[in-house]
C-alpha cells in the first residue's frame, strides 16, 4: 500500500490550483487535502473560502497561492457567498451576459466554519438546493486561532479550550456527525474523504462536482501542530484514522450509504492515539470506553449501508 | 416620458430595481422592509424580470450572497431594516472594502430592546462607518429616483462602492404617493449594463479578499478612504446627469426657504416634509426660519454644509437616534464637529426625537425653534435635549 502510494502519485493530474509557496505548517494535512481537491476540480471552478488557516496561509497580500478564481470574505458565510456566485452565474448565462463554460462553484471551510459558526448558512444553502460542492476540511479544532475545541473535536482530545486537567479528560462531548446532518437535507451527494487515500478523494471530489445540486464532502485533515504529532506522520495518521474506524470513508448517494473501504477488522484505536499528544493524557479505561464507542458507531454505519 | 402614478413607496423602490434590470436579489424579510422584497419576489415570479431571487435564511447570508453575486459580475440588489441591518453589520464592511457594487434599500427602523418595528434612524447611524455610500430619501419620488441613480453611482468604475438608500420605515415605505416613472427605454439609455472590471472568472483568475497583515492594512484602508472621499464630487456629477435625463436633480444638502434665515432646522429623511410645512407656517408668521435636508450622509458633504449654514445664527439638528452617554445625536455631533473650525458659525442645538415611530408634527418643529431660542438665551452650553419625552 505504501509503495503503491508513491508510485500512484505520478498518475495524479499535474494541475495545481493551490500553488507551492504557501505558508502552511510542515506536514499540514489540510494543505495536502486542498491540493488534492484542486487537482480533481481542475481549473473551471470558482472557490469561496471561509476564514481559517487556509485563507491565512494562501492569500497574504501581496502574494497569492491560488491559480483559480478565489474569494474570501468572512468566517461563517462561505455557503452564502457560494450561493450568490452560483445564482449570479446561472442568471447571467440565462440572460446571455456570459458564456456557459460549465463553471462549478466550490465552498471551502474548516470544521469550525462549517459545523459551528457557518452551520446555519450551510443548512440554508443546502436547503435551497444551490448547485455547489462544499468541502469541509476537518482538523477537529480551531487551529488557526490556536487549537481551541470545536463541535468536531473528538471526545477526550485536549485542546486549549478543552484542556485535560485534574477535573477534566479534555473534550467532554462526542464529535458532531456532520455528514449525517448534511445527509438529512436530502442532497444528492455526501461523502467523507481523506488525503491519505488520494485517489478515493479525487474520485469523490469529481463526483461531488458532477452532481446537479448541493454536494458535501468532509475531508479529514491531520494537523500536526494542533494534534501534537510528528509532521512526517500526517499521511500515516490519516490512514490510521480510517483503519481504526475513527474516521470511516463512505458516501451517501441520494440517501444510500456506501462504505468506500471496509478495514475489517478495525485496528485498535490505541495505534492511532499513541502518535498524538492530544490523547496522551487518557487513561486506559477511557481509551477502552472510546474504543467501544468507535466499534458501536462503526456498526451503526454498517447498518446504514446495509439498508 | 413615462407616467405619474400613485404607488406605495416600497413598491416604487422594487420598481426601480426592476427597471434597473437587476440580476440577483438576495433578501430576508423584516418589517418594515417586507413590501419591497415581497414585490421583488412577485416581479421575478411573474416573469416581469429575469433574475435569481435567493430567499436566504438570514440577513447575514443575504449580504453574503450579495458579495458573491456582485463579485461574479451580476447586478445585485437587496433590502433590509433595523435588526436585519445590524445582523449583516460585519458583512457591510467587506462589501465596501472589496469594492463590490451592491444597492441596498433600508427601511429605517428602531433597534431592540425593547422590540420596536417602527420608524427610527438608529439602524442608519449604527452602520455609519461601514464604508458604504449612504443616501437618505425624503419622499416617494426620491426613493424611486435615488434607488435608480444608486446603480449608476455604485457601478461607476471610478467609484465601485456599495450604496445604501435609506427610507424611514412606515413613514415613507408604507405611504402611497404620486410618483413619476420613466419609460424602460429611458432607463436603458441611462443605465448601461453592469460591467465589473475583474469578476470571478476561471479564464482570468483573481484572488479576492486576501489577508492583509499590519504592513499593508493601513495602506489598504487609506486607499478605501481616498476612494469614498473622491466619490462625493462624482455623486454630485451623476445626480446632475440624472437631473438632465429625468428632470429632477438632487444635491448633498437640499435647501428650503433658507434665504436670510437666522434659524435653520436640519433634518434627515421623511421628517423634512413635515418640517417644510412648519417652516412655511413660521415664515408666514414673520419668523426667519429655513430648512436644510441632509441627503448625502456618506461621504459627508463638509463644504456644502459650511456653505449652506453661512449667515445663520442658530442651527437646530434633529436626530432620530441616540448616542448613549455620548455627545448628542449622531448627526448633531458630526455637524457640530464639521463646523467647529469655522470662524463664524451658528450656535448648534441638537434635539433627539421621533424615536421608535413617535411622530414629530408641525407643532413640535415650531416647539423646537422656540426651545432653541430659550437655550440660546441661557449662557450654559447644552449638549442636546430629547424632545417630546413624557416625564
Amino acid at each position: 500500500m505504501e509503495n503503491l502510494g508513491v508510485y500512484a502519485a505520478r498518475l495524479a493530474p499535474k494541475i495545481d490550483g493551490l500553488a507551492p509557496g504557501h505558508r502552511a505548517c510542515i506536514g499540514c494535512g489540510e494543505a495536502l487535502a486542498v491540493r488534492i481537491a484542486c487537482k480533481a476540480m481542475g481549473s473551471n471552478v470558482i472557490v469561496a473560502n471561509a476564514t481559517g488557516c487556509m485563507e491565512v496561509i494562501s492569500s497574504q497580500l501581496p502574494a497569492t497561492a491560488w491559480d483559480m478564481p478565489w474569494i474570501h470574505t468572512l468566517f461563517e458565510n462561505n455557503s452564502a457567498v457560494a450561493s450568490g456566485i452560483e445564482s449570479a452565474l446561472k442568471v447571467m448565462i440565462r440572460k446571455g451576459k456570459i458564456a456557459d463554460k460549465g463553471t462549478k462553484v466550490v465552498a471551502m471551510g474548516g470544521d469550525g466554519a462549517t459545523s459551528d459558526i457557518g452551520f446555519q448558512a450551510l443548512s440554508g444553502a443546502l436547503e435551497r438546493g444551490h448547485d455547489f460542492l462544499y468541502l469541509m476540511f476537518d482538523n477537529e479544532a480551531y487551529m488557526n486561532t490556536g487549537i481551541q475545541r470545536s463541535s468536531a473535536t473528538p471526545y477526550g482530545a485536549s485542546t486549549t479550550t478543552s484542556p485535560a486537567g485534574k477535573k477534566s479528560i479534555g473534550q467532554k462531548t462526542a464529535k458532531k456527525n456532520m455528514p449525517a446532518i448534511v445527509a438529512a437535507h436530502d442532497i444528492p451527494y455526501v461523502a467523507t474523504a481523506c488525503p491519505s487515500y488520494p485517489f478515493d478523494m479525487m474520485e469523490k471530489v469529481k463526483k461531488g462536482l458532477a452532481v446537479n445540486g448541493p454536494a458535501f464532502i468532509s475531508v479529514f485533515s491531520v494537523c500536526p501542530t494542533g494534534w501534537r504529532s510528528s509532521p512526517d506522520l500526517s499521511v500515516k495518521l490519516g490512514r490510521l484514522a480510517v483503519q481504526t474506524g475513527a474516521f470511516p470513508l463512505y458516501e451517501v448517494e441520494n440517501g444510500q450509504y456506501k462504505l468506500s473501504l471496509d478495514p475489517a477488522p478495525l485496528r485498535p484505536i490505541q495505534e492511532y492515539f499513541k502518535l498524538q499528544g492530544r490523547f496522551r493524557h487518557l487513561s486506559e479505561g477511557t481509551v477502552k470506553q472510546i474504543q467501544e464507542k468507535i466499534i458501536s458507531d462503526y456498526e451503526k454505519l454498517k447498518r446504514k449501508v446495509a439498508c | 416620458m413615462g407616467k405619474r402614478i400613485g404607488m406605495e413607496v416600497s413598491l416604487a423602490i422594487a420598481e426601480a430595481a426592476k427597471m434597473a434590470n437587476v440580476d440577483v436579489v438576495a433578501a430576508y424579510p423584516i418589517t418594515p422592509q417586507t413590501h419591497i422584497v415581497e414585490r421583488m419576489a412577485e416581479i421575478v415570479a411573474n416573469g416581469e424580470l429575469d433574475a435569481e431571487y435567493i430567499p436566504v435564511e438570514s440577513e447575514h447570508s443575504a449580504m453574503s450572497a450579495c458579495l458573491g453575486s456582485s463579485a461574479a459580475g451580476a447586478r445585485t440588489f437587496t433590502a433590509t431594516a433595523g435588526q436585519g441591518l445590524e445582523l449583516m453589520h460585519e458583512v457591510l464592511y467587506v462589501a465596501s472594502a472589496m469594492r463590490l457594487p451592491i444597492v441596498m434599500a433600508v427601511a429605517n427602523r428602531a433597534l431592540s430592546s425593547p422590540l420596536n418595528v417602527w420608524g427610527d434612524q438608529s439602524d442608519l447611524m449604527a452602520v455609519r462607518d461601514t464604508g458604504w455610500i449612504q443616501i437618505i430619501c425624503e419622499n416617494g419620488q426620491e426613493a424611486f429616483d435615488l434607488t435608480l441613480a444608486a446603480f449608476k453611482i455604485s457601478e461607476d468604475h471610478r467609484i465601485l462602492l456599495p450604496v445604501m438608500i435609506h427610507c424611514d420605515g412606515f413613514y415613507l415605505t408604507h405611504v402611497v404617493e404620486p410618483i413619476e416613472f420613466p419609460t424602460q427605454d429611458e432607463v436603458n439609455k441611462y443605465l448601461p449594463p453592469f460591467n465589473y472590471p475583474l469578476p470571478l472568472d476561471p479564464d482570468k483568475p483573481v484572488t479576492m479578499g486576501a489577508f492583509a497583515p499590519s504592513f499593508i492594512y493601513t495602506e489598504a484602508k487609506k486607499a478605501q478612504e481616498v476612494n469614498i472621499v473622491n466619490s462625493k464630487q462624482l455623486i454630485i456629477d451623476l445626480w446632475k446627469e440624472f437631473g438632465k435625463t429625468f428632470g429632477r436633480e438632487y444635491h448633498p444638502i437640499e435647501k428650503y426657504r433658507t434665504e436670510g434665515a437666522g434659524t435653520l432646522l436640519l433634518t434627515l429623511g421623511s421628517f423634512g416634509e413635515t418640517a417644510m410645512t412648519a417652516v412655511d407656517k413660521m415664515r408666514d408668521e414673520g419668523q426667519d426660519v429655513g430648512l436644510l435636508k441632509l441627503r448625502l450622509w456618506r461621504p459627508f458633504p463638509f463644504e456644502e454644509l459650511r456653505e449652506t449654514v453661512n449667515g445663520a445664527q442658530t442651527l437646530i439638528v434633529v436626530d432620530r437616534a441616540l448616542s448613549f452617554g455620548g455627545p448628542g445625536g449622531p448627526a448633531f455631533s458630526e455637524i457640530r464637529s464639521a463646523l467647529y473650525g469655522e470662524k463664524k458659525r451658528p450656535k448648534i442645538i441638537g434635539f433627539v426625537g421621533g424615536l421608535g415611530g413617535r411622530d414629530l408634527t408641525v407643532t413640535e418643529f415650531e416647539g423646537m425653534v422656540k426651545r432653541a431660542a430659550e437655550i440660546n438665551d441661557t449662557a450654559a452650553e447644552k449638549e442636546y435635549e430629547m424632545f417630546g419625552v413624557r416625564e
